[in-house]
């Protein structure tokens, strides 16, 4: 049967088992909209801005580990997406992306709206295709999602020109994708695997270090049973939390530059470093040169070019993380007979982990007149523990959460971590609530962040979207505040925001029910009123201005060298009002 | 150090614009290139000259290999290659400089493919140093136009280094 480009497009999602698009309409993409309206089962959900189609898409897939799927125009629609998309390929989130592009007879014409869509986004996705030919619309967008999923997931564009969406051809799936020079690897050399398992025997001191690759990967158990088989601590990397449980005895929770010292210590002492689907990013190394000094490194990544692209690995394997560590699970059950052997092997190790966890635990010191951020992440995890999901946005408040929100499943911690989006958070918590509607769904931000998409609190009203919304509200870019504090003199340069809209109002007037807390007597009442209301809401929370994140490995520096607090000079400074501007000074910064 | 790395792309718009994207991505500098349709029009081999130390290029390899429509992905650096390279000289002859011209083209097997009152242009192909070498010779006669494909190069089947019919050894300048 002849169908058009747009009934094609449509189809094909249907075949991929899509139900849900993040989109916004436009000229060129007229038709395949009005054909999306007439599907019962395909759910268009209309955000406000095409950045938050890309974010929802993102959140979406973070939480399901399905592809996120993105409907734009061509030209703004598409520019408007780009970020999406390089947050996407940074992070590895399976996102499928279409663009309207204009007629293939005015490509190059500078003709209205016209992008050049596949050149812009190219450096920000995995794959990307121009479709100049209706025929090729089915095989097309069936490669998308295979691409988009499979190996180390990630963003792929298919630029859809507006006549290829009204051209009639036939309609005809394919079952299966062959792509010539495509072909991720899966299983891990065998050799490799066995030599790992050798050196995770001999180690006195070694570390498994996990990144986000395990969580696309679904590869929690294994982690778990690896961590329990042989003793070994798990630390996370911000992408990764979530794939071993916060609370687990052998958890060290994040390591990097706001990590434990418990965390970082052990890494520096570590002499092997089992790396899980992580790619070793700068702000989770420090200074190259003096990370993890005494290690041997096992590498276990999809992704060959994440292997010895930063840091050396003495045994390199390249494989789908749950394969290989379901290789290596089992040959280490095959050589370990006996559990007490290995937990006494470690037990010194495990030990000096723990008294380096005593001497130096995260701390914060919450008084009676201004709110610590640390406090309010601290009351909102006992209040809600395992059953959230929780998205942040970045900066101060996204290091807190992730020190202190100490979350036990997979798939529900969603955060922009290579990228450091401000402005994925909200969003990406709306498409997580699309995808499970009744469960809870926590976006932490901040007023820095929360102003760069909050035009999709419509989106969450009009679906009533029961995503709750706490703002850490300091008045100020928080971490870069702390910067300036730590290494500019104090100088605000730009840190403080000065005017800040009334965020209580503004919920209502999108029709949303706000809340807010100004002391800390206030915080567990607001939270827990939040908590219980039906629908989306949002908190206001004021927080100290002045509250910096520690540990904190300054740049440049190396794991052992973590800051813990603030440095004797910012006290001084601190109390002598030696800066030179407050951030009290800012106008309007704190609206009681 | 000089690698040549052949790429056996699909034969697709867009990819060469890729495989570009990722050496200027990655502040990686291209010294030559040369792309062409195989003997399968389906597929294009792009011939790159680059340098870097070993890590540099195994991430090139690596990020090159990544590439939905690379096929294949060889460093001939690292077996037995030969590589050849075209270049297209302009030279101003004066009546006094028009034998020499004759004889250095000569020289080199060269050959005048075009001839002007003023000018003769020289095709010659050769290796790199064999190249260089003509260009360094015609430079004093007064080089108007400069014109060179980019190396390319194949591997060798057996793994003697030497051809059999070798190419006549220069004087390096």
């Amino acid at each position: 049967m002849k169908m058009t480009g747009a009934e094609i497009f449509c189809e094909s999602l249907r075949r991929e088992g899509v139900k849900t698009v993040f989109g916004l309409p436009g000229g060129v993409v007229l038709k395949i909209f009005d054909v999306l309206c007439q599907q019962k089962d395909l759910d268009l959900v209309l955000t406000r801005h095409e950045q938050g189609a890309a974010h929802m898409a993102e959140g979406y897939a973070k939480a399901t580990g399905k592809a996120g799927v993105v409907l734009v125009t061509s030209g703004p629609g598409m520019t408007n997406i780009v970020t999406g998309l390089a947050d996407a390929y940074m992070d590895s989130v399976p996102l499928v992306a279409f663009t309207g592009q204009v007629s293939t007879d005015l490509i190059g014409n500078d003709a209205f709206q016209e992008a050049d869509n596949v050149g812009i986004s190219r450096p920000c996705t995995k794959h990307n295709v121009l479709v100049k030919d209706v025929n090729d619309l089915a095989q097309t967008i069936k490669e998308a999602f295979y691409i988009a999923t499979s190996g180390r997931p990630g963003p792929v564009l298919v630029d859809i020109p507006k006549d290829v969406s009204i051209a009639k051809a036939e309609f005809k799936y394919p079952d299966k994708v062959n792509l010539r020079g495509y072909n991720p690897t899966v299983n891990g050399n065998k050799n490799q695997v066995k030599q790992a398992a050798e050196e995770i025997m001999k180690a006195k001191k070694p570390m498994i270090y996990v990144g986000g690759g395990a969580v696309f990967a679904d590869a929690a158990d294994e982690i778990r049973e690896l961590a329990e088989l042989t003793q070994i601590p798990v630390t996370m990397t911000l992408m990764g939390l979530g794939s071993f449980p916060g609370t687990h005895p052998l958890s060290l929770g994040m390591l990097g530059m706001h990590g434990g010292y418990w965390t970082n210590m052990g890494m520096h002492h570590a002499d092997l470093l089992i790396a899980v689907g992580a790619r070793f990013d700068d702000r989770v190394t420090g200074k190259l040169s003096e990370f993890c000094p005494e290690a041997r490194v096992i590498h276990i990544d999809i992704d060959p070019t994440s292997i010895k692209k930063t840091f050396h690995a003495h045994i390199p394997i390249v494989g789908d993380v749950k394969a290989v560590l379901r290789q290596l699970n089992v040959i280490l059950r095959s050589m370990d007979g006996n559990p007490a052997q290995v937990k006494a092997l470690r037990a010194p190790w495990i030990k000096q982990i723990d008294e380096w966890k005593k001497t130096h635990p995260l701390t914060y010191k919450q008084d009676d007149k201004i709110i610590k951020p640390q406090f309010v992440i601290e009351k909102l995890y006992e209040l809600t523990k395992h059953n959230a999901i929780v998205a942040t946005d970045v900066g101060q408040h996204q290091m807190f959460a992730a020190q202190y929100f100490k979350g036990s499943k997979p798939r529900t911690w969603l955060t922009s971590g290579g990228l450091g989006t401000m402005g994925f958070g909200f969003p990406a918590a709306i498409g997580a609530q699309v995808a499970f509607p009744d469960r809870l769904v926590l976006c932490i931000t901040s007023e820095g962040s929360f102003q760069m998409n909050l035009q999709e609190l419509v989106v969450a009203a009009e679906r009533k979207l029961p995503v709750k919304i706490i703002v850490l509200n300091n008045g100020v870019h928080g971490m870069v505040r702390q910067w300036q504090d730590l290494f500019y003199e104090g100088r605000y340069s730009a840190s403080i925001l000065g005017k800040l809209p009334d965020f209580v109002k503004l919920a209502d007037a999108y029709g949303i029910a706000g809340l807010r807390a100004l002391k800390p007597s206030e915080v567990e009442p607001a939270l827990k009123e939040g908590l219980k209301h039906k629908g989306p809401v949002l908190i206001d929370v004021h927080t100290d201005p002045y509250e910096n994140c520690y540990p904190m490995i300054p740049a440049g520096g190396a794991h052992h060298q973590m800051m813990l607090e603030d440095p004797p000079e910012l006290k001084l400074a601190r109390k002598g009002g030696g800066h030179k501007r407050k951030v009290e000074e800012g106008e309007g910064v704190l609206p009681a | 150090m000089e690698h040549i790395i052949s790429v056996l792309v699909e034969n697709k718009f867009g990819v060469l614009a890729r495989v570009a994207g990722l050496f200027s991505a990655r502040g990686y500098n291209i010294e030559s290139l040369s792309v062409a349709p195989t003997l399968d029009p389906t597929t294009s081999m792009i011939t790159i000259v680059t340098a870097g130390d070993d890590p540099i290029i195994e991430q090139i390899m690596k990020q090159l290999n990544k590439v939905v429509e690379v096929l294949k992905v060889v460093d001939l650096t690292e077996t037995h290659f030969l590589d050849r390279e075209t270049a297209l000289i302009k030279v101003h002859t004066k009546p006094e400089h028009r034998d020499e011209a004759i004889r250095l083209a000569d020289i080199f097997r060269a050959k005048i493919v075009d001839s002007s009152p003023n000018t003769y242009t020289i095709e010659i192909t050769g290796d790199i140093e064999k190249v260089e070498a003509m260009i360094q010779m015609l430079k004093p006669l007064g080089i108007k136009e400069l014109i060179r494909t980019g190396r390319i190069a194949i591997s060798r089947e057996t793994t003697h280094t030497a051809s059999p019919r070798r190419e006549p050894a220069l004087l390096k300048t």
